[in-house]
């Protein structure tokens, strides 16, 4: 197994780039990232293995948080926390994780599992099960490829400690873990099924964890010369610039547990007078520019602060923000008919055929 | 209604007297290191106009850098006892954990987390150890701190755990200065702690500094209750200012694009303010500046204060003047400026360096300085020079603005000479007299607020507002607000994903006039 050592500089970078796949959704980093500072700063270290290196009877711990980003903002997210969702998964299957792993690069969760790794010596593989966030547990790789939806624990800051041993479908398995998840307070640390080395190999998606590295590292870098970082983020990802514009109203409403709604830009620059509207289900989901969409999941919509490159979520997207908008090529696992069914544009409930950014 | 309004700026204190909605007298005195000195010599300047003789006055309003300086310079700040409520949550990532290492070595005295907080519906997340907090203090008193720093899990939503723990605080060091975290209000408890433990590490400077504007205004023979204007337009009376000096921070720059809706008369529009080095846009809603939403960092520490959502540009009174073609152009104006040396630096004051000021001399936009000493620009050349300074102002507004249509200007502060009569996207660019002290007149006519941001379950959306509504009248009020001139300007609300039942975040201010009497 070759394993390189992730410094804190990476994951400084790590923090801006998972934020930026979050397209919106899955919670700034900023929280996981003080965590990190915190344990680097103890002694503790991080490595990262590619998932080739896994034997295929090796077990993988997939590790992130469920719950309400808000509660996240005051209860803040504990390492060790994370690294006793993953021990009781291990005590209770048996196995013991060669390897941790992302289940969700995008946002908070893209960092969570080097929380959990640090405690527990681990290293964290360089993929994830979403190449990106989403809004709910079936809309992941291992769930397009069918693999087996349980058991998963959920663990409480505060001891409590739950497991969920069988459920029919991945959809179930949101279910319940929701319930869990909101007795506790709206926020739970998660164990989801355990993989092996086998599956992680045909069914993750690979890459990610040093994708958003280097995103991440690009618009820093470019913030530090005062250079264009929309401009250096298209240099390290083949992405398209889609629009650049002024936000011109936000509409929200909590619909299923889900914060649902859109945002209408005005356009500046080259795209004065162009209005585009982004539907949004936590993650952007559909863009479309004067009525025709142009942009759809899976493709990655990634709306950014204009002047620092950074990540703007559904959440804080506010009236009057100055924001470019691109897309990233989504994870090929996503584009089979399997994969639209999970996440395509008829997943949320938009009867549109997908059409990719990238296939024209 | 008689108000003085004071900005104790970097250069000059400016002070003016606002009678019957009119300004009736301003005066400018050199700002002093003492403080004291400077707001009293411009109190007596305005005394010396005859225009305060046999009035009486309502309201002394004095907007200040004062705390924000502090804490950017790092000086005057006392040692602060950190005491956080929400063991086991938390517990990685303990107070001053995201501070710049070298203001946390001035203002950590010590840390304390014990159990306590509650949940985002209100339950209770741990009961409060009340046995810890009282041990806390005792180590506390042990140490020699008595500002100390309280925060707790939600406690915007209940802060009965931030009181009772400020109590039995308070029965161990009886001379205490608490803050707690709710009186700051706003969801996120390391931003929220983190503003907490910067008004605690300013307890005494406030009351120093405070002490210090009550005694020049005694001595300059007014008798005016004192009120500290406040980052969002608005004031505090001297014993809320004092408690909680966080919120007046940043009041400079809100207090100039008050003051300018106020010459203007314009609620809606946008304003230019141009300094001597910077200038300011900003957005005018409903008579107060757009504020900005996100994350603001002060003096390095995150919080989330209520702060103007501005854009600052190069370019000023000051700004140098370069004739000679680059690569970017044929000439260049600003970013650098002369400053404070403008009188003496500046060419029609017989200096050297060529400014936006002296071009517009020598145009015959000001009278000042030798305007024989800039002679020898040629009017194109000067027209050049003035419509690239309009150029960078254009641009600047462009950014600012949030509608497509055109919208009014008003240009104030002591360089808006450098604005044009017309501007692409402007509908109308207003000048105002006093526009040079719209900082001043901004702090004279400054309101009182009220805000209330939480969370409210099992409501309709209409209660739920309601319900906000009432308790950010009830916080202006206790402000020193006139209830019966209570207006809500900013209303707000949010569903919240995952959170079962329905869930919705609502932000209400309000604002009210300052209470008579």
């Amino acid at each position: 197994m070759t394993r390189r050592d992730i410094t804190l500089d990476d994951i400084e970078s790590l923090a801006v780039g998972a934020w930026i796949l979050g397209t919106g959704g899955g919670g700034n980093p900023y929280l996981p990232l003080l965590n990190m500072r915190a344990l680097y700063r103890e002694g503790h270290r991080v490595q990262l293995i590619d998932a080739a290196d896994l034997a295929d009877d090796d077990w993988v711990g997939t590790v992130a948080n469920m719950g309400a980003p808000l509660v996240g903002q005051e209860r803040l997210t504990d390492s060790l926390t994370l690294a006793r969702a993953v021990s009781v998964m291990e005590k209770h299957t048996g196995h013991h994780f060669a390897a941790l792993m992302s289940m969700e690069i995008g946002g908070a969760n893209g960092v969570r599992p080097l929380m959990a790794a640090a405690h527990l010596k681990r290293p964290v593989v360089d993929s994830d099960t979403m190449g990106r966030a989403y809004p709910e547990a079936q809309m992941t790789s291992v769930a397009v490829g069918g693999l087996r939806p349980y058991p998963l624990t959920a663990v409480d800051v505060r001891g409590f400690e739950s497991i969920v041993h069988k459920v029919p479908t991945w959809k179930w398995a949101e279910r319940v873990a929701r319930k869990i998840c909101v007795e506790y307070g709206s926020v739970a640390a998660t164990c989801q099924p355990p993989r092996t080395g086998a599956e992680v190999k045909q069914w993750a998606i690979h890459g990610t964890t040093s994708k958003a590295m280097a995103i991440g590292r690009a618009v820093r870098e470019a913030q530090r010369r005062h250079d264009d970082p929309i401009a250096a983020i298209l240099s390290v990802e083949p992405g398209k610039l889609l629009y650049k514009g002024k936000v011109a109203d936000v509409e929200r409403r909590a619909t299923e547990g889900f914060l649902r709604g859109l945002v209408r830009f005005d356009g500046m620059d080259d795209w004065r007078g162009a209005v585009l509207v982004i539907n949004f289900q936590n993650e952007w989901i559909v863009a479309r520019r004067d009525g025709e969409a142009i942009a759809m999941s899976p493709d990655l919509i990634c709306v950014l602060d204009s002047v620092s490159g950074e990540a703007v979520g559904s959440e804080t997207i506010r009236y009057g923000q100055r924001v470019t908008v691109i897309a990233l090529p989504p994870p090929a696992v996503f584009l089979s008919p399997r994969g639209l069914d999970h996440v395509g544009p008829r997943a949320f409930g938009y009867d549109l055929e997908f059409r990719s950014v990238f296939s024209a | 209604m008689k108000r003085i309004g004071i900005d104790v700026g970097g250069t000059n204190t400016d002070a003016v007297l606002i009678e019957d909605g009119k300004v009736a007298g301003a005066v400018k005195a050199p700002t002093s290191e003492d403080v004291t000195t400077g707001i009293l010599d411009s109190l007596k300047s305005l005394g010396a106009t005859g225009l305060l003789k046999g009035k009486r006055i309502d309201g002394v309003m004095i907007g200040t850098t004062h705390f924000i300086n502090a804490v950017v310079q790092r000086r005057q700040l006392t040692r602060v006892a950190a005491l956080r409520l929400g063991m086991p949550a938390s517990a990685s990532l303990p107070p001053f954990c995201d501070w710049p290492e070298d203001l946390a070595s001035l203002v950590r005295g010590g840390v304390w987390m014990v159990e306590g907080g509650h949940e985002y519906d209100g339950r209770l997340f741990m009961p409060l150890d009340e046995a810890a907090v009282t041990k806390a203090a005792q180590e506390m008193k042990a140490a020699g701190l008595k500002s100390v720093g309280i925060s707790s899990i939600f406690s915007p939503l209940d802060p009965s755990h931030e009181k009772r723990a400020a109590e039995l605080v308070m029965a161990v060091i009886p001379d205490a200065a608490i803050t707690c975290s709710s009186d700051l209000g706003r969801i996120g408890l390391l931003e929220r702690e983190n503003a907490g433990l910067l008004n605690a590490a300013l307890a005494d400077l406030a009351s120093e500094t405070i002490a210090a504007f009550e005694t020049a205004i005694q001595e300059s023979g007014i008798a005016a209750p004192l009120f500290i204007t406040q980052n969002d337009g608005t004031v505090a009376e001297a014993g809320q200012a004092r408690r909680l000096p966080v919120y007046s921070f940043a009041s400079g720059a809100t207090n100039s694009m008050r003051g300018a809706a106020y010459l203007s008369g314009l609620a809606d529009a946008m304003v230019i303010d141009v300094g001597g080095t910077t200038t300011d846009v900003g957005q005018l809603k409903h008579g107060f500046p757009r504020e900005a939403n996100s994350v603001v960092k002060v003096g390095g520490v995150r919080t989330l204060f209520r702060m103007p959502d501005l854009l600052s540009i190069g370019l000023g009174g000051g700004s140098h003047v370069s004739l000679e073609s680059t690569e970017e152009g044929p000439l260049k104006v600003g970013p650098v400026s002369v400053g404070y040396r403008l009188m003496k630096d500046g060419v029609a004051f017989g200096g050297k360096q060529l400014t936006t000021t002296d071009v517009a001399v020598a145009m015959g936009l000001l009278e000042l300085g030798d305007r024989k000493k800039v002679a020898y620009l040629d009017e194109a050349t000067c027209k050049k020079v003035l419509a690239e300074a309009a150029r960078l102002a254009e641009e600047a507004i462009d950014r600012m603005k949030t509608e497509a249509g055109d919208v009014p200007l008003i240009a104030v502060g002591g360089g808006a000479f450098l604005i044009p009569e017309k501007l692409p996207g402007v509908s109308k660019v207003i000048h105002v007299e006093h526009g040079d002290c719209a900082n001043a007149v901004g702090a004279a006519i400054a309101q009182v607020s009220g805000e209330c941001d939480q969370i409210f379950k099992d409501m309709s959306r209409r209660d739920a507002i309601a319900a906000a509504q009432g308790i950010a009248n009830d916080r202006a009020v206790a402000a020193g607000a006139d209830r019966k001139t209570l207006g809500t300007i900013e209303s707000e609300d949010m569903p919240l994903a995952y959170l079962p039942g329905n869930s919705v975040r609502v932000r209400v201010r309000v604002v009210g006039d300052v209470a008579a009497g």
